[in-house]
């Protein structure tokens, strides 16, 4: 990685931004009836049309700024978001380093969410041991479920992206049902919600913030997994897989035990997410129980992240700070005449951007002689 | 991994004994992998045998048809105990080997049919409800109708090259172009063209970023999902909440006259919605225009080999972007299926996964317009029997048989129930030498 190529990549996402932000912009003043209406107008007195566009476009951004950053309490609850963020989002770029799309950190989480959580609730441990055994159990978890990917397509050929596609479902499919059973559903409810995970199993947190253990669990993780690509064997062999499998295999590395092992890893960072869902104490400091939608949309999410973040741990690291402040933001953004599903639409963007770098280009033309390469594989091939 | 694919069905392992075919180490295990699961199931029926008790009730009209046919009560346990032994036999038949090929089909059909008899046998036996045949076939072909457009269109695309993971974000966009339009025209035909529209779009979309900008077709569907949901989102919360935008008509089903007069069949095929009559006309129309037509060949070559189909002069880019953008009208129609056959009313997020079934249809399927619409068939029937199972207060959680298209579709593309083989060049971008 030479200096220029990561001058390259900074530049090429940071127009992504920009350029998502303009779309961004157009959406929101298209979509707004009453500003629209002054365009009716526009040649009579152009003023009111730009003006209400430029408020409406000031207003919703400042509130996204300010949601995000504006406070000690808004940036840590933008750590907090990005937490389980970069978590799943460094086992989908593990992932792509060994060319296998890992689309499935969404069953990967829920499993790593649903044994957390069962420990958090249904066995009472001592203090620093019970959070332990819950974070253990949710790894496991979600590296069984990750594994099952690399040991089908390792032993048969099934195509990642189809089995961790269809295993999502089987996982979101098994929390359901789950909750229905007397030892996840919450005495005295009918409906599906798990009882509230012991005090004991909750993550620390930094009194008066939502500064929690599950941010620093997610920077320590990201440096391991930049151990692990950078200065160890395996990480040698799994960039080599992902180079070139077949001169990989010449060369004497199993491709199959790599598979497993890079699907059991992937798993398990994806795992982490999910027990982060399950143990970090939300606003009230209790943390959110188990119910269908506890672990959000952080499989899809974590694509976008590896995407953003270039598939590098440190990069990894930013974008999930990116779209963790986004989706922190969007919340605060409640109140303003702006919806905050906003940010939605910016985030797919900014990676739709930065997926398709020769766009960039040609957009911004004085990009052109420092064409950034696409952080994906080149070719899927067929999903089978 | 195709280059591996093609040697694992070689010679090796292969068992030759005198007066017998050669067998393929991929096919025995085929075989064997069907002969376990078809004893499994068997197996689980004769131990369900303990809890069938009393007559399993099977009404076959619904108490509006024209024609009312009588409610067949079947004895639960023999039928059970019966269907369990042949499952059973059909297994061990397959994992002896003892079976000629066509005889091997025959015990695959054998065991599938017993298990489905068995268990709904099962499933009904001794409740207070008779199981509603009719109204499980009908109302499967109703849940099928979006799962048969989108895997169109999933077949579409890739046989053209291009992998569409987007149909999910296609319904989406497309039901919400359908909801609004309907709510302003208050027109069933125009929220139906809207919604092709849209489909149209969102194909655009991906052909552009395909195609033109070589990304990663999986990538690229995934983050057009997530594109779709946020700007469908958006525009819900922005503009489109208040009623005057989100409350589009409802079709109504169309009894076709004289036809849906037959007993049994009639009500539960010729009396379905505009939009599943035109699902099922647009399989053959998606066949003939894919095998019969020299534009379908053209398409064909692209997906299979675009550098051939290049050098005698076929426009590689321009076959795959009609190829994706004709998917997308019927993705589009399918998504418009959503609102207009529900309650006309869209809200977020609300086609919940069908694009992903839809897409495990196309590869189930093989490729192929009318295996594809089969499965979509298939899966919208495993659907539909889950909540029809939850109304009989079976055991059997819901949630289990909703599980059964994707865990189908992963044991079909491990291989073990016969391996699929997709167009040789989907999902790879080409560029012009």
């Amino acid at each position: 990685m030479t200096r220029s190529s990561w001058w390259t990549e900074i530049l090429t996402t940071i127009a992504a931004i920009v350029l998502a932000l303009i779309i961004g912009a157009v959406v929101m003043v298209v979509s707004d009836p009453d500003v629209l209406d002054k365009y009716a107008y526009f040649f009579y007195r152009p003023g009111d049309a730009l003006a209400a566009s430029g408020d409406k476009i000031g207003s919703a951004y400042f509130a996204l700024l300010k949601g995000a950053v504006g406070s000690w309490g808004a940036i840590t609850q933008s750590t907090s978001q990005a937490a389980p963020l970069i978590l799943a989002g460094l086992g989908v770029a593990l992932a792509f380093r060994a060319g296998l799309i890992n689309i499935g950190g969404q069953g990967q989480a829920i499993w790593g969410a649903i044994f957390a959580a069962y420990i958090g609730f249904g066995v009472h441990l001592p203090l620093v041991i019970h959070v332990l055994v819950a974070l253990i159990a949710g790894v496991l978890g979600g590296a069984i479920w990750g594994g099952l990917v690399g040991w089908l397509k390792a032993r048969t050929g099934a195509h990642e992206v189809i089995v961790t596609i269809m295993l999502n479902y089987v996982a979101i499919r098994m929390l359901a049902w789950l909750l229905t059973t007397p030892a996840f559903q919450r005495p005295g409810r009918t409906d599906s919600i798990s009882p509230i995970v012991d005090w004991t199993a909750t993550f620390a947190r930094l009194a008066g913030s939502q500064l929690h253990v599950g941010f620093v669990l997610a920077l320590l993780a990201a440096a391991a997994v930049w151990w692990l690509l950078e200065r160890s064997t395996l990480g040698f062999a799994l960039k080599a897989v992902g180079a070139n499998p077949h001169a990989a295999a010449t060369a004497g590395m199993s491709v199959a035990r790599t598979t497993i092992i890079v699907m059991v890893l992937a798993g398990a960072l994806a795992g982490l997410a999910g027990v982060d869902a399950a143990l970090a104490p939300s606003d009230s400091g209790v943390p959110v129980p188990l119910s269908n939608g506890i672990v959000g949309d952080v499989g899809f999410d974590a694509v976008t992240v590896a995407l953003v973040g270039r598939s590098r741990p440190v990069g990894v690291v930013l974008a999930g700070l990116l779209f963790g402040a986004l989706h922190t933001g969007g919340l605060g953004m409640q109140g303003a005449q702006t919806p905050g599903t906003v940010t939605d639409v910016l985030q797919a963007l900014i990676v739709l951007f930065v997926a398709a770098p020769a766009l960039v280009t040609r957009l911004l033309p004085f990009l052109r002689r420092r064409a950034a390469r696409s952080a994906t594989p080149e070719s899927t091939g067929a999903l089978t | 991994m195709s280059g591996e694919r093609t040697t694992a069905g070689s010679l090796e392992g292969s068992v030759l004994e005198p007066g017998r075919s050669l067998e393929t180490a991929a096919l025995r295990r085929q075989r064997l992998s069907v002969g376990i699961l078809i004893s499994v199931v068997g197996l689980l029926l004769l131990g369900l045998l303990a809890a069938t008790h009393g007559t399993a009730r099977f009404a076959l009209s619904n108490a509006f048809d024209p024609v009312q046919l009588p409610t067949v009560s079947l004895p639960g346990l023999p039928l059970v105990l019966v269907c369990g032994l042949l499952c059973v036999a059909a297994g061990a038949g397959l994992l002896t080997g003892r079976l000629a090929g066509r005889f091997q089909t025959l015990a695959g059909t054998v065991g599938g049919v017993g298990f489905l008899v068995g268990f709904l046998t099962w499933a009904a036996a001794g409740r207070a409800l008779p199981f509603p045949v009719s109204n499980q076939i009908a109302q499967t072909f109703a849940v099928a109708t979006p799962l048969v457009l989108g895997a169109l269109a999933g077949v579409l695309c890739e046989r053209a090259g291009v992998i569409n993971v987007a149909i999910e974000g296609q319904f989406l966009v497309a039901a919400q172009a359908a909801a609004v339009v309907g709510t302003v025209t208050q027109s069933i035909a125009w929220a139906i063209i809207a919604a092709a529209l849209a489909g149209v779009g969102m194909a655009a979309l991906l052909a552009v970023f395909a195609i033109k900008y070589r990304v990663n077709q999986v990538v690229l569907g995934v983050v057009l999902n997530l594109l779709a949901s946020g700007i469908t989102g958006f525009l819900l919360d922005q503009r489109f909440s208040q009623s005057n935008l989100n409350s589009a008509p409802v079709m109504s089903s169309i009894a076709i006259p004289g036809l849906s007069k037959i007993p049994f069949i009639g009500p539960v095929v010729f009396d379905q919605n505009i939009l599943a009559y035109l699902a099922g006309i647009s399989v053959p129309v998606v066949w003939v225009l894919l095998f019969k037509t020299s534009w379908g060949l053209r398409v064909r070559s692209v997906g299979e080999h675009p550098r051939a189909a290049d050098t005698v002069g076929i426009s590689v880019t321009g076959m795959r972007w009609s190829a994706v953008l004709v998917g997308g009208v019927f993705a589009g129609i399918g998504g418009a299926f959503f609102i207009l056959a529900a309650t006309g009313h869209f809200t977020r997020d609300f086609t919940n996964g069908s694009g992903f079934i839809a897409l495990a249809a196309v590869i189930m399927g093989r490729w192929h317009p009318g295996w594809a619409a089969l499965m979509a068939i298939f899966f919208g029937f495993a659907t539909e029997l889950g909540s029809q199972v939850q109304t009989l207060n079976t055991p059997v959680p819901s949630d289990f048989l909703q599980m059964l298209p994707y865990v189908a579709t992963v044991i079909a593309v491990a291989g073990l129930i016969g391996r699929v083989r997709p167009p040789a060049s989907d999902g790879e971008p080409y560029q012009k030498a």
